[in-house]
């Protein structure tokens, strides 16, 4: 008798132990939270919109004409560099004619690589010259950077996003699927208040949010007695479904909403 | 022990079904449906033989404009502009394009057939889901030509219930007090009409003052008072015969009679002695219960559907106010709590509402509130208003308005109007003469 309670304790207790290493919802993953930018809101008024002081304004012109300058001179020298590579007294042979028609092609290339070369010396050279109006678009490209270098980093695959599937979707995501079924739904004003007016559907969808396949979850309940009011409430959240298809989804992580439950309860509005 | 591991197995396999993302849908509209109603279509022969008969050139578009009118005044669908259609309603009767119906924006599509069959008028019609693609309801119905009307209402009243899941109210008839002449010399008929305002006919003559006509909630019996010789009468009248009777004199200042939910007895109001209390009779064998005892002043009895409750108005507090209390008398409740004077209360068909008279700062108001005084609305504002009677599902209200008269008495006027639920869907119901105290009747086909 004790030997069998000892053995049945054992295995509800290594039972136990499997499913909280196992089962996904017990399972608390570390919040990967993304580094805090604190940013302050000044506004621009009199004082902290300065204008630039006359001699800061005179560099700044001397500057940019130099600029304008380099920028011609660059661009009009770069051309005759490459040339100078080239040997037009050699007799050329078929291989080298191969070579040379990779060089022609270089040379269409070598203009836009000059081009690169100007713009990188003309933003050096502003961002030695502070202007305190370009912060935004500073702050933007910094951002751009960033964003750049995430996305190389984490470059997720189809299969990868798999892995992102308990999250659901992002509140503002939810947001916009629920604003727009709620236009789409007309709810059946004559319904009791006092039942369960709640409908469950379970939707197959497209990439681009389509419907494919919409499934009642309570169907058994449509050809109950008394429950005539079911059937209308589902019918009316297939049409909103029908209505408002394709659904305003996520544009990435399909494999996350490509299976959704869309859950209709008319009682709150009903209730007023 | 291979099942063991099995059954082990199993337990972990359904860990996916977690993945699965819910989204709660707690909010809609409440725009109207977008309804395209096509005219019933004819044979050449039909439409000949009911032209004879009904002097009509095409019966099957006027019991759609009938369908039309009714859905439109619901505020719950908007009826589609019959230019718009692509569609021939024949064609569309027997197998419609739903691409074409989605493209004018319809969600439900009505179609229909008329034929002469055997001197009588043979209804087929058919509802649509567009959007799904599929029939929802088809039904056929036949009658009398000159019952066309009540078949546009009959078709009304199956759309409705299909599509909103409540009963239909359009079927039915009101009597009401129909009015004429100057304020101070006013004569009052009976009267009763479709509840569209079509069909009115007039039940007494005029020569005695009639007040507060009742439908009997279970059959077309209607009760009343009338003052004959300066004494209150309540009167029973049975629309579908015209025979009359007189249920009672009683003493006094008699007011308000009204049905049971059974039909077998009335409620109402009289002075004895001076003070005005709640009194039942029993329709069978006219024996009348005393129902309060009290010095204040109860009047306007109304019974819940179930016939287990009475709310009616009385000043026992001081100030006009609703009480809710057993059938018997027992447990007296007040449930109206705001300010100004509350009256004429009136159980819904439903059971879940009260509706009300409330009169604030010389303003009359209809409202609602549920039936333990929790959640009061008030639906509608003006200078003078009363007497609200239910449909019978319960949505939508018909009370009376008069308006302003100048200082010689004159301009006097005294209109029905209707207004559900909502408070937004508010309506002038027409008819021929001035009109008060409507009463709605029950479903006439159930």
């Amino acid at each position: 008798m004790t030997r069998n309670i000892i053995i049945s304790s054992t295995f509800h207790l290594l039972i136990i132990i499997i499913a909280t290493m196992s089962l996904p919802f017990l399972v608390k993953k570390p919040i990967d939270l993304p580094p805090i930018i604190s940013i302050d809101l000044i506004q621009i008024t009199d004082k902290t919109n300065i204008p630039f002081a006359p001699k800061a304004k005179k560099i700044i012109e001397e500057v940019k004409k130099k600029e304008k300058e380099k920028e011609k001179l660059v661009s009009e020298q770069a051309p005759p560099k490459k040339v100078k590579k080239e040997k037009p007294d050699s007799i050329p042979l078929p291989d080298e004619k191969i070579e040379k028609i990779k060089k022609q092609e270089d040379k269409k290339q070598n203009p836009e690589k000059i081009d690169s070369e100007v713009k990188q010396v003309s933003e050096f050279e502003k961002e030695e010259l502070f202007d305190p109006n370009n912060i935004a678009a500073l702050i933007d490209k910094s951002k751009e950077e960033r964003a750049e270098e995430i996305y190389e980093k984490n470059k997720l695959t189809q299969d990868q996003d798999k892995s992102i599937n308990i999250i659901g979707l992002s509140l503002s995501e939810e947001d916009a699927l629920k604003a727009q079924i709620f236009g789409c739904w007309s709810i059946p004003l004559g319904l009791p208040y006092n039942e369960n007016l709640l409908v469950r559907i379970k939707l197959k969808l497209k990439p681009d949010g389509s419907v494919i396949r919409s499934e009642i979850l309570d169907h058994a309940r449509m050809n109950k007695p008394g429950q005539g009011f079911y059937k209308v409430l589902a019918e009316s959240a297939l049409r909103a479904i029908q209505l408002c298809q394709p659904l305003r989804v996520p544009t990435t992580g399909y494999e996350r909403w490509k299976d959704l439950q869309l859950n209709f309860d008319a009682r709150e509005m009903l209730e007023g | 022990m291979i099942l063991r591991y099995l059954f082990i197995l199993l337990i972990f396999l359904p860990l996916n079904a977690f993945a699965l993302i819910e989204v709660d849908i707690t909010r809609g509209n409440l725009n109207p449906l977008p309804i395209a109603v096509t005219p019933l279509s004819m044979d050449e022969n039909s439409k000949k033989n009911f032209k004879e008969i009904l002097k009509k050139d095409d019966i099957g578009s006027e019991i759609s404009i009938v369908v039309q009118n009714n859905l439109k005044k619901t505020g719950l669908f908007n009826p589609l502009n019959k230019d718009a259609f692509l569609q021939k309603s024949d064609i569309a009767h027997l197998k419609p394009r739903f691409e074409d119906w989605a493209l004018i924006k319809a969600q439900a599509l009505i179609t229909g057939r008329v034929t002469f069959v055997d001197e009588k008028l043979r209804v087929e019609f058919r509802l649509w889901d567009v959007l799904a693609g599929k029939e929802m309801m088809a039904l056929a119905f036949t009658t009398v030509p000159n019952n066309w009307r009540r078949v546009g209402h009959i078709i009304t009243d199956k759309v409705y219930e299909r599509l909103t899941g409540e009963q239909g109210y359009f079927d039915t008839r009101i009597i009401y007090v129909a009015e004429e002449g100057p304020k101070i010399k006013r004569i009052k008929k009976l009267a009763i009409m479709d509840q569209d305002g079509f069909n009115p006919k007039y039940l007494t003559l005029g020569n005695e003052l009639v007040l507060t006509p009742r439908f009997n909630p279970t059959n077309q019996m209607v009760t009343y008072l009338s003052y004959f010789r300066n004494l209150p009468r309540v009167y029973l009248l049975d629309i579908e015969t015209g025979v009359q009777e007189v249920v009672g004199d009683f003493p006094g200042m008699t007011f308000a009679p009204r049905f049971s939910p059974d039909g077998k007895k009335i409620i109402m109001s009289f002075a004895m002695d001076g003070n005005s209390d709640i009194y039942t009779m029993d329709l069978e064998n006219r024996v009348v219960e005393r129902i309060t005892n009290h010095p204040s002043i109860d009047t306007s009895p109304s019974f819940s559907p179930n016939g287990k409750y009475i709310c009616f108005n009385s000043d026992r507090s001081g100030y006009q106010q609703i009480y809710v209390m057993k059938s018997d008398g027992s447990k007296v409740k007040r449930i109206s709590f705001g300010k100004g004077l509350y009256g004429t209360p009136v159980w819904s068909p439903r059971g879940d509402l009260i509706a009300f008279t409330k009169l604030h700062k010389g303003k009359f108001y209809i409202g609602v509130m549920r039936t333990d005084g929790k959640g009061e609305r008030l639906l509608t504002e003006n200078f003078y208003q009363e007497a609200p009677s239910w449909s019978p599902n319960g949505r939508v209200l018909i009370f009376y308005r008069e308006t302003k008269t100048n200082s010689k008495g004159e301009g006097f006027s005294a209109k029905l109007w209707s207004i559900d639920l909502t408070g937004y869907n508010e309506r002038l119901v027409e008819t021929e003469t001035d009109a008060s105290d409507p009463s709605w009747s029950s479903l006439l086909s159930k």
